[in-house]
């Protein structure tokens, strides 16, 4: 393992912001596969997504010292990019609350999270394949799921690699053009956002799929050798058409019936909005199709028209 | 004349309140085929200099409502929540409000309320969406035009009495504001910026409000010519010979002006430095990159290597 400073960035109170990379596999050989890059948080709420490269990371170590990377192939893992916003419990960048994953490609002569995805862009855009373990912006829960935008270059079949159990290809809209992902996809990296765990805090089992899902694409790659693994899920590709949201017309408390990978029917209850003085409920909310639990959010209070619940079809 | 304020978005908050989006309209007469000013400003919630134009206009309209001809609208919040808690977005959605439209009937609380805003707004003869710059820059009053709109556009915002017009290129990001969204649906916008963020800047609001009286008067909407409190002038727009120049940060510290702000430039004059207060030294002395006009500068002094510190139009004498 190879651990390199990708960018500096001094700041006029703070300590110099350092981001980092470790680099697995034939790094010294100038020939070696620009393999696989991972990308950890880029905002500073996202705690599961550093810990899940964390734990990938502690496991190419030993890997690589059992010769497990295969030869001429190399991996590089990011863990966060913006551990200024970590460190000050701010999800965006602290001065300007700009979204760096709102930044990319970047531009070196730009803005300061301008200049951080530009540095960032240079170091991972030439790999083959690219992980992104990124947030919703509602928080919530998800069945782990690859999710991609559809843009015309993604790779729902490499995506099943993961063994994670869905493939969601939804629908770019206009602010995804400034993600690490569509830019990826862009400069023809096979980019795929993985949605494994929460957000603001860690679950443990989460990480350990996480670093199983890694894992299982890199040996499905070639990137990895001679490792037992289970398979994992066969994935289901779902676009945003079978994906079906569930609202609140009232505003209130959210107290949950049903929770993530439950499979309900429609109409059955999934759970209530209540009257927050007086606990009476306001609204019940229902199952609209026969289906799977896809998300759910944490609540508790929940405005009017909130994504409270997302259904995916049997596909 | 008829004045009525009106709310065009309401939805309830978890607990025990409702949020608001409201409009005051002032109408000479209930008449058809009236035309129609819509003024839309706290968008986003740290821009107050939207506030003192939409107070000026309501008053000298009802001060003279014998020269009104036609409806004004006057939309003073539309991100109330932002404007009270003191916040750029939209709080507890951490989201800029200003790149949620045209909204979504079946989407979030912010989605519903942006399509509010859209369906009140369309139709309208003209929209001016006016902000202010941020807590970090100060602007010359100015406004912002996208090319692909600049033939419709322009003629209108010559009009508007501004310093400055930016016709800047195509951003697929800027499809989901405000000012897009009712230009592709035929309802003409024009962005309005000047100031900074969390200020008045009383000069520049006096220029804009007179420059929307001018505009109603070419529009047949305002039938007085008494009321101006500036020269109405004409403002310079970027061409080939009037280029802008960004000056970014390339070291991390204190800035410290030295040019004026919406002062002419030669090249290599100094604009300002980014001093160390730890170690008492100069990390950085910042030039002028071309002649030109000074039309956007650093306001917050705390800056990192990348931080906008000056905007400059090239070629203004």
């Amino acid at each position: 393992m190879k651990k390199e400073i990708i960018f500096e960035l001094p700041s006029p109170y703070r300590d110099t912001m350092r981001i980092t990379a470790f680099r697995f596999g034939d790094t010294d050989n100038k020939d070696c596969e620009k393999s696989l890059a991972i990308v950890g948080a880029t905002r500073g709420n996202e705690h599961q997504q550093m810990y899940n490269c964390s734990q990938i990371i502690a496991r190419l170590k030993v890997l690589e010292e059992e010769g497990k990377i295969e030869k001429g192939k190399s991996i590089v893992v990011i863990p966060t990019v913006n551990n200024f916003s970590i460190n000050v419990e701010k999800r965006f960048w602290a001065m300007d609350n700009t979204d760096i994953n709102r930044m990319f490609p970047g531009y070196n002569l730009g803005e300061t999270t301008q200049r951080i995805a530009h540095y960032v862009f240079e170091y991972v855009k030439d790999y083959e394949f690219g992980i992104h373990f990124t947030s919703h912006y509602r928080a919530g829960k998800f069945i782990p799921h690859v999710r991609m935008m559809h843009t015309g270059y993604e790779d729902t079949e490499t995506a099943k690699d993961f063994g994670l159990p869905y493939v969601y290809v939804r629908n770019s809209k206009p602010y995804d053009t400034t993600t690490l992902n569509y830019n990826w996809q862009i400069w023809n990296t096979k980019a795929f956002s993985l949605y494994i765990g929460a957000t603001a805090r860690i679950n443990e089992d989460a990480g350990k799929e996480a670093v199983a899902a890694v894992i299982r694409f890199a040996l499905k790659q070639g990137i990895l050798k001679n490792i037992d693994i289970p398979n994992g899920s066969e994935s289901t590709v779902i676009a945003s058409k079978n994906v079906h949201s569930v609202r609140n017309s009232q505003a209130g408390v959210l107290c949950k019936c049903a929770h993530v990978n439950d499979y309900v029917k429609s109409g059955e209850l999934l759970g209530y909005i209540l009257d927050p003085y007086e606990g009476t409920v306001r609204q019940k909310l229902t199952a609209p199709i026969n289906g799977r639990v896809f998300f759910t959010s944490y609540g508790p209070n929940e405005y009017e028209g909130s994504l409270i619940f997302r259904m995916v079809e049997e596909v | 004349m008829i004045k009525k304020v009106e709310v065009i978005s309401s939805t309830k908050l978890p607990i025990d309140e409702t949020l608001e989006i409201k409009r005051c309209r002032y109408q000479n007469e209930v008449k058809r085929g009236q035309k129609r000013l819509s003024v839309v400003t706290g968008t986003h919630g740290d821009e107050l200099e939207g506030q003192y134009v939409a107070y000026m206009i309501a008053e000298r309209i009802q001060a003279h409502p014998e020269y009104l001809n036609g409806i004004v609208d006057i939309y003073p919040a539309t991100n109330p929540l932002g404007i009270d808690c003191i916040e750029r977005g939209i709080p507890s959605f951490d989201m800029d409000m200003n790149r949620v439209f045209p909204g979504d009937s079946h989407g979030t609380m912010v989605d519903i309320v942006a399509r509010d805003i859209i369906e009140s707004l369309e139709g309208s003869d003209l929209v001016l969406d006016i902000h202010a710059s941020n807590i970090f820059l100060t602007e010359i009053p100015q406004a912002r035009i996208n090319v692909t709109m600049g033939d419709k556009l322009l003629p209108i915002a010559e009009k508007l009495n501004l310093d400055f017009l930016w016709v800047h290129d195509n951003a697929t990001v800027l499809e989901s504001t405000l000012c897009y969204s009712l230009n592709i649906r035929n309802t003409p916008c024009i962005v309005i910026e000047a100031g900074v963020g969390m200020r008045i800047t009383k000069d520049y609001c006096i220029q804009i409000a007179d420059g929307i009286f001018n505009i109603m008067k070419e529009m047949g909407m305002w039938l007085g010519d008494d009321i101006f409190k500036s020269k109405i002038h004409h403002p310079v727009t970027t061409s080939e010979e009037n280029e802008v120049y960004f000056i970014n940060a390339e070291a991390s510290g204190i800035f410290v002006q030295s040019a004026k702000h919406s002062s002419i430039l030669k090249k290599g004059d100094i604009v300002g430095n980014i001093v160390d207060p730890l170690t008492g030294t100069v990390k950085s002395e910042i030039k002028s990159p071309c002649d030109g006009l000074l039309f956007t500068i650093r306001e917050y002094p705390v800056v990192y290597s990348g931080s906008l510190i000056a905007r400059i139009l090239g070629g203004v004498k």
